[in-house]
């Protein structure tokens, strides 16, 4: 597949770099939002909008902004976004909105948006960035999605909000509640893992991304992930023997 | 309830009964991403209570004088994430030219922290919950707290893990997860608190 086709990068933020069990990024509202399937469509279809959105503004705006203030300019495109989808899904959608709550507002500092405006779209052209920030943002919609219906089938024995018979009876539903989120999303994680090391090994050819052996270990705290790839261990280094001042 | 009571009340709900990384989420990033070691877990605990005890009385005195007094509440987003940006870059500033040896710790996580969802949430819930000022800091250092107390647990953990022989397969993140997920059952039975 030739890069930087609409396709290509659909299937990349799908498949290749999924955000979420690849990359380990935005996973607050990985955690926090999937106690059901519908929950974590509704979250990751806002995410999607507010991506790709953002992506084709800053691709259209990257010969304008400076280099010097290109972050506050990128925090204050992606806010306007957050914002308005924010108000249609108070409007339009309230039901949603009330479960989602406090998460809607905090998209603006999903590390995968950041990521993703500052690896990809101040880069490139604004019908890439576009379809980048859709594949991304289907990317994320599906893994949580995933986590949601797992979550919701085994700790309250429903499917879409649909109760099975007398199921919820017996099923733990510790899985709905906080510890259930990281079980959930650590064994997926592995899974997946193991899946592309047996497919990469079959094939003999390395990882499509540069977090291997512990995917972000050092620096899934910060937002820049997309743009540096681990030297944050590199720079603390360097901070701590007093050379960066 | 008179206001101490409440007072103890927002202390104790947000450090133990609703901790912010265990059991409402936010802040996972940093928590996943610099609990290797305990002193770095401890810089950026205290990063993270100087700079969020700030944001939230700055963003409680400019959603209760400037935001709600004009009827422009619905740009807390986009107000709030800047204040946040340009407070933690103060503080960096700030900090290098007066106070070098706190700098020296804490230098390298203040950066991280514009992107902290933890700053940005609490200081969102202190609006939704309707706290005054008070009631804001007090909420905003409580969850700070909660952070620094849950990073630095998992610091330890992760520290005495180094020397265990794990599994290949969930060797390294999924492990971590794992351990959160034990974190997050112990803290569950701080709900017999409310």
């Amino acid at each position: 597949m030739k890069p930087n086709t609409p396709i290509e990068r659909l299937f990349n933020g799908i498949v290749k770099e999924n955000p979420t069990l690849v990359i380990i990024l935005g996973m607050c509202p990985t955690l926090a939002v999937t106690t059901s399937a519908m929950n974590g469509i509704g979250m990751g279809l806002s995410t999607t909008a507010v991506l790709a959105l953002a992506n084709l503004f800053i691709s259209l705006l990257r010969k304008i902004i400076p280099d010097e203030v290109r972050i506050p300019a990128f925090i204050v495109v992606i806010a306007s976004f957050v914002t308005m989808v924010d108000m249609l899904m108070d409007a339009y959608t309230p039901d949603l909105y009330k479960q989602l709550g406090i998460y809607i507002p905090l998209i603006v500092v999903n590390c995968i948006i950041f990521g993703r405006a500052e690896a990809y779209a101040s880069k490139n052209g604004p019908i890439e960035s576009l379809f980048d920030g859709i594949g991304m943002g289907l990317g994320f919609t599906c893994s949580i999605t995933v986590i949601g219906f797992i979550r919701e089938f085994i700790g309250a024995g429903s499917v879409f909000g649909h109760q099975i018979g007398n199921l919820p009876d017996y099923m733990p539903s510790i899985f709905v509640m906080a510890p259930g989120a990281f079980m959930v999303l650590a064994t997926l994680i592995v899974i997946r893992a193991n899946i592309i090391n047996h497919i990469e090994a079959k094939k003999g050819c390395r990882l499509p991304v540069e977090h291997t052996d512990e995917p972000g270990a050092q620096c899934s705290g910060c937002a820049f992930i997309g743009s540096c790839a681990g030297k944050f261990a590199k720079y603390e280094a360097e901070f701590k023997e007093g050379k960066k001042s | 309830m008179n206001s101490q009571s409440s007072i103890i009340y927002i202390m104790v709900f947000s450090i133990l009964i609703n901790n912010v990384v265990l059991s409402q989420f936010l802040g996972i990033c940093p928590f996943l991403g610099v609990s290797n070691k305990v002193e770095t877990a401890a810089g950026m605990g205290g990063a993270v209570i100087f700079v969020i005890t700030i944001a939230s009385a700055i963003a409680a005195v400019i959603y209760q004088f400037i935001l709600e007094p004009f009827g422009l509440s619905y740009l807390n987003t986009i107000v709030f994430i800047l204040v946040i940006a340009a407070l933690v870059q103060l503080v960096e500033m700030f900090l290098k030219k007066s106070i070098p040896s706190l700098y020296k710790a804490l230098g390298v996580y203040l950066p991280l922290i514009t992107t902290n969802c933890a700053v940005l949430g609490v200081v969102l819930l202190n609006v939704q919950n309707g706290f005054n000022i008070l009631q804001s800091i007090v909420n905003g250092f409580a969850t700070a707290c909660g952070f620094a107390i849950s990073l630095i647990i998992m610091a330890g953990l992760r520290e005495k893990m180094e020397y265990n022989d794990i599994a290949k397969p969930v060797k390294g993140m999924p492990f971590t997860m794992f351990t959160a997920s034990l974190m997050a059952i112990a803290f569950c039975g701080f709900a017999v608190l409310k």
